[in-house]
């Protein structure tokens, strides 16, 4: 299985989440700058944080613009697997990948630090080593994870059990504790929480470890 | 050529947490009458003077770039200015 990391001006949680995949999951990784326009053998798209752009006009709203961003549309379009985490959630809700948008924390105050997920959806090509309600922890660090969408979007997510990961204490005023989604068909994940950041039992936490891994199967 | 004004707010639904931020700080200075505040983005465009349809140029790259109709609204005005 051979992943993708997309880089755009501004990321700056590639290099951990190419470690995550060549050194913990020990698979065949590799960098796509933003200027690319192909993703070539490519089994996994992943999107890291940052800021891409430096988050100028909105969260990812530059970056859904950049040459690259077509070439990941179709793959995404083809049932290929994306997981964007942070900015790289941010970037796939504005290039309408998966619905409603991210904006600023409700306190306004940039938070750091872990958190509790409850698993909504293990069901999923993200979730699959985990078992369901089970309470998982990785940390969080953005501005801007407060995910809105309307009422009636928030229907179809629970309908569709698009919501994978939740709060336990929602801590940025999202709808519904909402940390990830997936789109309708399930290979495309968001989520505000980051995995690469728990991948070694000596840094204190494996559950993002478990989590890449589900990609794996 | 044109100048097309544009005006971005958060939807009415939408916490607007700069909004509220801004308006409990005026609370404080004792600006007691100011019921509600809303924070936006305002972006001035210049656009060719042989620009075909304006307005539904301005329109159009509002709903692609400038604007997350998810979760913001806007209005614009378009005027005919002098070439500077």
């Amino acid at each position: 299985m051979r992943f993708a990391v997309i880089v755009f001006p501004g990321s700056n949680c590639d290099a951990d989440m190419y470690y995550a995949v060549q050194d913990q999951l020990q698979a065949e990784v590799t960098y796509v700058p933003h200027t690319a326009t192909q993703l070539n053998d490519i089994d996994a798209v992943l999107i890291p944080g940052g800021f891409s752009y430096g988050d100028y006009l909105r969260t990812g709203a530059i970056a859904r613009f950049a040459p690259i961003m077509p070439a990941i549309i179709d793959f995404a379009n083809n049932g290929g697997l994306v997981l964007g985490v942070c900015n790289g959630f941010q970037i796939l809700t504005e290039a309408g990948l998966l619905p409603g948008a991210l904006h600023e924390n409700k306190d306004l105050a940039f938070i750091c630090k872990d958190v509790q997920l409850t698993v909504a959806n293990p069901n999923t090509p993200f979730s699959n080593r985990f078992e369901k309600d089970e309470v998982i922890t990785l940390p969080v660090a953005h501005g801007e994870g407060n995910y809105y969408c309307d009422a009636e979007t928030l229907a179809q997510l629970e309908a569709n059990h698009q919501i994978v990961f939740r709060y336990q204490d929602n801590p940025n005023g999202s709808v519904a504790d909402i940390a990830g989604i997936c789109n309708e068909r399930g290979n495309v994940l968001g989520m505000m929480p980051h995995p690469e950041r728990a991948v070694e039992a000596i840094l204190g936490n494996t559950d993002g470890q478990r989590l890449l891994s589900s990609l794996l199967q | 050529m044109y100048l097309a004004k544009i005006y971005v707010t958060y939807k009415p639904s939408i916490l607007d947490p700069k909004g509220e931020s801004i308006k409990a700080a005026l609370h404080r200075m004792d600006y007691s009458q100011v019921e509600n505040v809303t924070m936006g983005k305002y972006f001035e465009l210049q656009l060719a003077a042989d620009t075909k349809d304006v307005d539904a140029v301005v329109k159009a790259l509002c709903d692609q770039l400038l604007v997350n109709v998810n979760m913001e609204t806007y209005r614009y005005e378009i005027e005919e200015v002098e070439m500077a």
